[in-house]
C-alpha cells in the first residue's frame, strides 16, 4: 500500500467511526434504561408498582404504585393531542390553500418561532397566565364545594392547554409540507367538476395527504410524552387520578421533580418511571418509521 | 350552480381555518409581547453582568450566561465533527445496505427521544459511571448525542445538493477521495452545515430537562483565569436552568422574565441568521 491509499482508509475509517456513535447511542441508552429500570419492577413486584395507586415512597411503609402517573401521561397526551391537531390542520391548510405567499410566510414564519421557544418560556407563561384563569374557572365550578382539593389553577387541564399549544409547530409544519406535495392536477380536476374550495381541500387534498399527517400528529405524540419541563411548572405536584382539576404528575415531570433527592428504592422506581417513559417513546418512534415508509411508497 | 346551504357552510368552514390561524398567530405574539413587557425593565447592564449573590445584594445572571457558552462550545466542538462526519460517511462511502439503515435508524431514534430520558441517561453514564457527577462537562456530552441527529441530517441535505460533476470533475483531475471531499464537496455544502449548526446551537440554548441533572444549577463565575479549564468538571446551570429555578423554588419572577427575555431574543437571532442562510444560499432547514 502506498501513502495515498493509507490516508485514504485511515480518512474512511475515521467517518466511519464517527457514523457509529449513533448506533452506539441508542444501544448505550437502551441498555442502560433497562438495566437500572428493572431492578426495582423485582423489588416492588410488577403489579404493584405498574397498577398500584399509592405513591408514598417516603413514608415509614413506603408505597410505589405509579398508575396514577401513567395514566395522566397517557390522559394528558391524548388530550393535548385532540385539541392541538385540528387547530393544527386548519392552520396548515390555510399555508398550504388558502394563504397568498407573503401571508404565508409571515403565519409560518411564526409558527417556526413557536417551534423555538424555549419550553421554560412555556411554563413560564402558563404559570403567569393560565394557572390564574384555571383557579377561577376552578373556584367558580367548584364553590362550595368541600371535597374538592383546590389546586390553585396548577392541574391537569392547564398542562393539557399548554402541551396543545407545544405540539401545534411539529403537527403543522410536517402537515403543511404533506398537504404542498399533494398534485395540483387532483385538485382541478376536484374543480373542475364542480366541487368548491373548501369540498375540494376536505374531500380530496386532506385525504391525498393522510400519511404525511398522520406522521405529523405521531411526531406531535411524541413530544406532548416527553415534554418535561413546561408542564412541571403548570400541572401542580401530586400523584393524583388525571381528571380535569386535580393536581397530577406524569412519567416526565415525576422525573424532573424528585430525581434530584430521591435515594435508595426510590430512586430505582424513579428509574422505571424512566423506563416506562422510555418504552412508549420507542413504541412511538416504531409507529413513526411505519407511517414514514408508508408515506415514501405512497408518494 | 353551488346551493346556499353550501355557500353558508363554506363560510363557517373558512371562518373557522381564519380562527385557528388567528389563535396561533396570537400566540407568538402574545408571549413575545408578555415575555417582552415583563422582562424589559429588569434586564440591564448589572444583571447580565453580576452574579447572584447574598453578601453583595446583587442579583445577576453572569454565571449563567457564561455556563451556556461552555455548554454551547464543548457540546459543538464534538458534536460537530461527529455529526458532519456521519453524513460523509452515509453520503460518500456507505454503500446501501444493513448497517446503513441502521445507522439511520439510530439517528432517527435518537431525534425522537426526549431530553428528560438524555437527561437521566447522561445523569446515570456520564455522571455516575464515568465519575463526572454534576459538572458542566457531564451536561455537554449528554446534549451531543441530542444534538447529533440535527447536525447529520442538514450536513446530508446539504451533501445531496452538491452535485455528481463536481466529484467527478475532482475525482477525474486525479485528486484523492478525502481531498476532493476536503477542497470541493464541504466548501460546497458549508451554508448548509452552518445551518444545521446553528439549529444546534437553538436547541442547547432552549434545552432543560437533558441538563437539570446533568450540568446542575450552580451561578458562579471561574474566579481566575486559571480557573477557565477547571470549570467544565464543576457544575454550572445554563439560563434555562436558572429561569427555572427563579420561577419556582425561588419565585423570583422579576428575574424569571428577564432570564426569559434573553434566551428570546438569542431564539429570535438564532432565527433570523438560519432565514438569512437559507435565503442567500438556497439550503434546505431540517429542525
Amino acid at each position: 500500500m502506498n501513502k495515498k491509499t493509507i490516508v485514504e482508509k485511515t480518512v474512511q475509517l475515521g467517518f466511519f467511526l464517527c457514523a457509529v456513535v449513533a448506533i452506539f447511542a441508542v444501544c448505550s441508552i437502551t441498555v442502560y434504561m433497562f438495566l437500572k429500570g428493572t431492578p426495582a419492577l423485582s423489588k416492588v413486584g410488577v403489579f404493584h408498582l405498574l397498577f398500584g395507586t399509592e405513591w408514598m415512597p417516603t413514608a415509614a411503609d413506603p408505597a410505589y404504585g405509579i398508575f396514577y402517573i401513567i395514566l395522566s401521561s397517557v390522559v394528558g397526551t391524548a388530550m393535548s393531542v385532540a385539541i392541538g391537531v385540528p387547530i393544527a390542520l386548519m392552520t396548515a391548510v390555510f399555508l398550504s390553500e388558502i394563504a397568498e405567499k407573503h401571508v404565508a410566510s409571515v403565519v409560518g414564519g411564526a409558527v417556526e418561532l413557536l417551534a423555538a421557544i424555549p419550553s421554560v418560556i412555556y411554563g413560564l407563561m402558563g404559570m403567569m397566565i393560565l394557572n390564574p384563569w384555571m383557579y377561577k374557572l376552578e373556584q367558580a365550578i367548584y364553590s362550595g364545594d368541600a371535597t374538592h382539593q383546590f389546586t390553585g389553577g396548577a392541574n391537569l387541564l392547564s398542562a393539557i392547554l399548554v402541551l396543545a399549544i407545544m405540539i401545534l409547530p411539529t403537527v403543522i409544519s410536517v402537515s403543511t409540507s404533506s398537504l404542498k406535495a399533494v398534485t395540483d392536477s387532483m385538485r382541478s380536476a376536484s374543480l373542475a367538476l364542480g366541487a368548491t374550495k373548501i369540498q375540494t381541500i376536505f374531500n380530496v387534498v386532506l385525504p391525498a395527504a393522510k400519511s404525511g399527517i398522520l406522521t405529523g400528529v405521531v411526531l406531535g405524540i411524541g413530544r406532548a410524552l416527553g415534554e418535561a419541563m413546561a408542564i412541571n411548572m403548570v400541572a401542580g405536584g401530586t400523584v393524583n387520578i388525571p381528571l380535569p382539576f386535580n393536581s397530577v404528575r406524569f412519567l416526565t415531570t415525576q422525573l424532573v421533580s424528585e430525581m434530584g433527592y430521591a435515594q435508595g428504592l426510590h430512586r430505582q422506581v424513579l428509574f422505571t418511571v424512566g423506563l416506562v417513559l422510555y418504552i412508549f417513546i420507542m413504541i412511538v418512534n416504531l409507529i413513526l418509521l411505519r407511517t414514514r415508509k408508508k408515506g415514501v411508497e405512497h408518494d | 350552480m353551488i346551493s346556499q346551504k353550501r355557500k353558508i357552510a363554506d363560510s363557517l368552514v373558512y371562518g373557522l381555518i381564519y380562527l385557528c390561524v388567528a389563535l396561533s398567530v396570537a400566540l407568538l405574539a402574545g408571549i413575545i409581547l408578555y415575555v417582552f413587557v415583563k422582562g424589559v425593565s429588569h434586564v440591564n447592564w448589572e444583571f447580565m453582568t453580576t452574579v447572584t449573590s447574598v453578601l453583595r445584594g446583587t442579583v445577576g445572571i453572569a454565571g449563567n450566561i457564561v455556563n451556556t457558552l461552555y455548554i454551547i462550545v464543548i457540546t459543538m466542538l464534538i458534536a460537530t465533527p461527529i455529526g458532519v462526519g456521519t453524513a460523509i460517511y452515509l453520503n460518500e462511502y456507505a454503500k446501501p445496505g444493513k448497517i446503513v439503515s441502521l445507522i439511520e435508524f439510530a439517528t432517527e431514534t435518537l431525534a425522537g427521544i426526549p431530553s428528560i430520558i438524555f437527561g437521566l441517561f447522561g445523569m446515570m453514564f456520564f455522571g455516575q459511571t464515568l465519575g463526572l457527577g454534576y459538572s458542566i462537562l457531564t451536561g455537554s456530552l449528554t446534549l451531543i448525542l441530542m444534538v447529533l441527529p440535527l447536525i447529520t441530517r442538514n450536513t446530508q441535505e446539504a451533501l445531496k445538493t452538491v452535485p455528481d460533476s463536481y466529484r467527478n470533475g475532482a475525482i477525474g483531475l486525479g485528486a484523492g477521495k478525502w481531498h476532493m471531499i476536503r477542497t470541493v464537496l464541504l466548501p460546497s455544502a458549508m451554508p448548509g452545515i452552518i445551518t444545521g449548526v446553528i439549529l444546534a446551537i437553538g436547541r442547547i440554548v432552549g434545552e432543560s430537562a437533558a441538563l437539570l441533572f446533568t450540568a446542575g444549577s450552580a451561578k458562579t463565575l471561574p474566579k481566575t483565569l486559571s480557573m477557565l479549564f477547571p470549570k467544565i468538571f464543576q457544575s454550572g446551570g445554563s439560563l434555562t436552568i436558572q429561569l427555572y429555578l427563579s420561577a419556582t423554588s425561588e419565585g423570583d419572577f422579576d428575574s424569571a422574565f428577564a432570564i426569559a427575555l434573553v434566551l428570546l431574543v438569542i431564539v429570535l437571532l438564532i432565527n433570523m441568521g438560519t432565514k438569512w442562510l437559507a435565503k442567500r444560499f438556497d439550503v434546505s432547514r431540517i429542525q
